[in-house]
């Protein structure tokens, strides 16, 4: 299998402390990857790194061999790789439709002054948009409340919200910042599909968790991360096996990982 | 875009009004100074609208004056110096001063909140200094004694006639800044309820979430800010026509502020909010004159009053709402 998302030597130092220090990893075409750790060993802030909203102190990122480490968020965006973000970033003031229809901008075949002067490419845009977000929210099982503002959504709609932002910008490999975070285990195992179901639309999947039940039964592959290293790599069955795993996870966390 | 019918008569309504009911009322009652009043509200309305439009990228900008002011003095330089017609440096003073919001706007718009609003509120205070060092703009001096605009025509056609040979010119300019205004408005207008309009939003509510879904924050942030400093320019050049003259005082701090409560006054959220603010905060202190010294207590006091009532804006009152206009 070729790697779609590279993942090379990624070291963050915020002055004296380093964050993450030479993790790499390799993310395959139509897998879903978590990575998982302790707190603080340095997720989010890898995850910061591959999504570019940090810049990386060394290493590189690399997707279809293109370098995307340190461009602006939004070219590497544009390139296909997206990340959805907790499920306090949405467009309060929208309408869930809405913010799924904003949300294909990297579809636009218009420019901007097509949209002012209603060229007729643009209204092919919103029409394709309308359409493809009525989908998008029947999928994520969010038809009925397709009308609601966003600000008004339960958390689990929330989610699922953010889920259906990242489908709407097409891409290739979506980074999901923990899908399952605070959620029961009904709310989590529905998760669970809607996660599968977007892998399985073609979308590669790279997710930082740390719901040990989830991530078991969701992951093809998991990248554990201890104090900003790697510390192991496998499928599943091989990581609650791993030592060093059940090491770093021994003492407070440990009933964690016994599923 | 299909405007509702409700739309089309209210916008019929507004059109009949500024074009055929004031000055058929002015003619009537005879106070030829409500020309200049008026001709005012269009002129501030619109840097007004400049100013709403990067409250609508959610930026707090208290600098719009620095841009009036440019535009004056590009208009102004280049009809005195270099005998460029009037009708020609409007378009020009609104590019020179969208240029110069690029230049500055790349940097500074990556500030938000107050830090941003700071930026800008420095900014209006930089051109009046500015004006005054430079050469070309004649010091505190200024530039005065500047003729009226000349005539337009393109290929022998007279489009508009010279303003010293029309009978009334305080009618003429007034005519002017109202179509300008309608131009701007309706510019607006359609800006915001295009798809730039839904990315602006989404700059307003989630900055890193719009760069997520690929949005060019910084690119949008620039084109806003520039077109905001575009009308600034414009309504800048027609005021310096008007009077004639440009002092490096013509637009202080005061302007720039007042440009931002007239946003606030009308309301953010809606594109008529500027025009309305505008129009109020222009006449609510004409009439508190008859109040002598208490003038600028009482309009202090009904301004907060305001702001504390009505958070959104006149125009977030239902009837407004109602007619299907306001937005």
């Amino acid at each position: 299998m070729s790697a779609l998302l590279e993942v090379k030597g990624l070291t963050k130092r915020f002055g004296g402390l380093t964050a993450v220090n030479d993790v790499s990893f390799d993310v395959h075409e139509k897998e879903i990857l978590s990575v998982i750790g302790p707190n603080g060993a340095g997720k989010s802030t890898l995850f910061k790194l591959i999504s570019s909203f940090l810049p990386s102190s060394s290493g590189e990122v690399l997707f279809k061999g293109q370098r995307i480490s340190n461009l602006a968020p939004h070219i590497v965006a544009r390139k296909g790789v997206v990340r959805t973000f907790q499920e306090t970033t949405i467009f309060k003031s929208m309408s869930v439709r809405d913010n799924v229809i904003i949300s294909h901008h990297l579809r636009s075949q218009a420019s901007l002054a097509g949209y002012f002067l209603g060229t007729k490419t643009a209204l092919a845009d919103e029409e394709e948009f309308g359409r493809s977000a009525d989908e998008i929210v029947e999928f994520l099982n969010l038809g009925e409340i397709r009308n609601e503002l966003a600000s008004n959504l339960p958390q689990g709609h929330l989610r699922a919200l953010g889920i259906a932002i990242g489908l709407a910008t097409n891409p290739s490999v979506l980074l999901m910042d923990e899908p399952f975070a605070g959620m029961n285990h009904d709310e989590t195992m529905r998760t669970v599909e809607l996660v599968r179901g977007v892998r399985d639309r073609g979308v590669t999947v790279l997710l930082v968790e740390h719901d040990m039940p989830a991530v078991m039964k969701i992951s093809d592959r998991i990248v554990v991360i201890n104090f900003g290293e790697k510390i192991a790599e496998g499928i599943p069955s091989e990581i609650q096996e791993n030592e060093k795993v059940i090491e770093a996870y021994l003492g407070s966390e440990d009933d964690e990982i016994g599923m | 875009m299909m405007l509702k019918r409700n739309q089309i008569i209210g916008v019929g309504f507004f059109l009949f009004v500024i074009f055929v009911a004031v000055p058929w009322l002015i003619h009537v009652s005879g106070r030829w100074d409500f020309y200049y009043t008026l001709t005012s509200v269009a002129l501030l309305s619109i840097a007004s609208g400049g100013v709403w439009l990067t409250f609508y990228i959610g930026r707090i900008n208290i600098g719009q004056g620095a841009f009036a002011l440019t535009g004056g003095y590009v208009a102004a330089i280049l009809v005195v110096k270099y005998d460029v017609s009037f009708w020609l440096t409007i378009p020009i003073a609104g590019l020179f001063c969208a240029a110069v919001a690029v230049i500055i706007g790349l940097p500074i718009l990556r500030l938000r909140g107050v830090y941003f609003a700071m930026i800008t509120l420095v900014l209006t205070e930089v051109a009046r200094l500015t004006a005054l060092a430079l050469p070309i703009t004649n010091g505190a001096k200024g530039i005065s004694s500047i003729p009226l605009p000349g005539e337009l025509s393109i290929l022998g056609l007279t489009l508009i006639p010279d303003f010293s040979t029309v009978a009334n010119v305080k009618l003429a300019f007034y005519y002017l800044a109202a179509v300008l205004m309608v131009l701007c408005f309706a510019g607006l207008y359609r800006l915001v309820n295009s798809r730039i309009g839904h990315l602006c939003r989404s700059l307003q509510q989630n900055e890193e979430l719009a760069s997520s879904i690929g949005v060019n924050t910084a690119y949008l942030r620039v084109i806003a800010f520039a077109i905001s400093s575009f009308l600034g320019g414009v309504s800048g050049a027609i005021f310096m026509a008007i009077s004639r003259s440009i002092y490096p005082a013509s637009f202080p701090v005061k302007d720039s502020v007042d440009f931002m409560l007239n946003c606030f006054l009308g309301g953010l959220g809606y594109v008529f909010g500027p025009m309305l603010g505008t129009f109020m905060i222009y006449f609510g202190w004409d009439v508190l004159f008859t109040t002598g010294k208490y003038q600028l207590l009482i309009y202090s006091a009904i301004l907060i009053l305001l702001i504390l009532t009505l958070p959104n804006g006149v125009l977030s009152l239902r009837i407004f709402n109602k007619r299907g206009t306001a937005k």
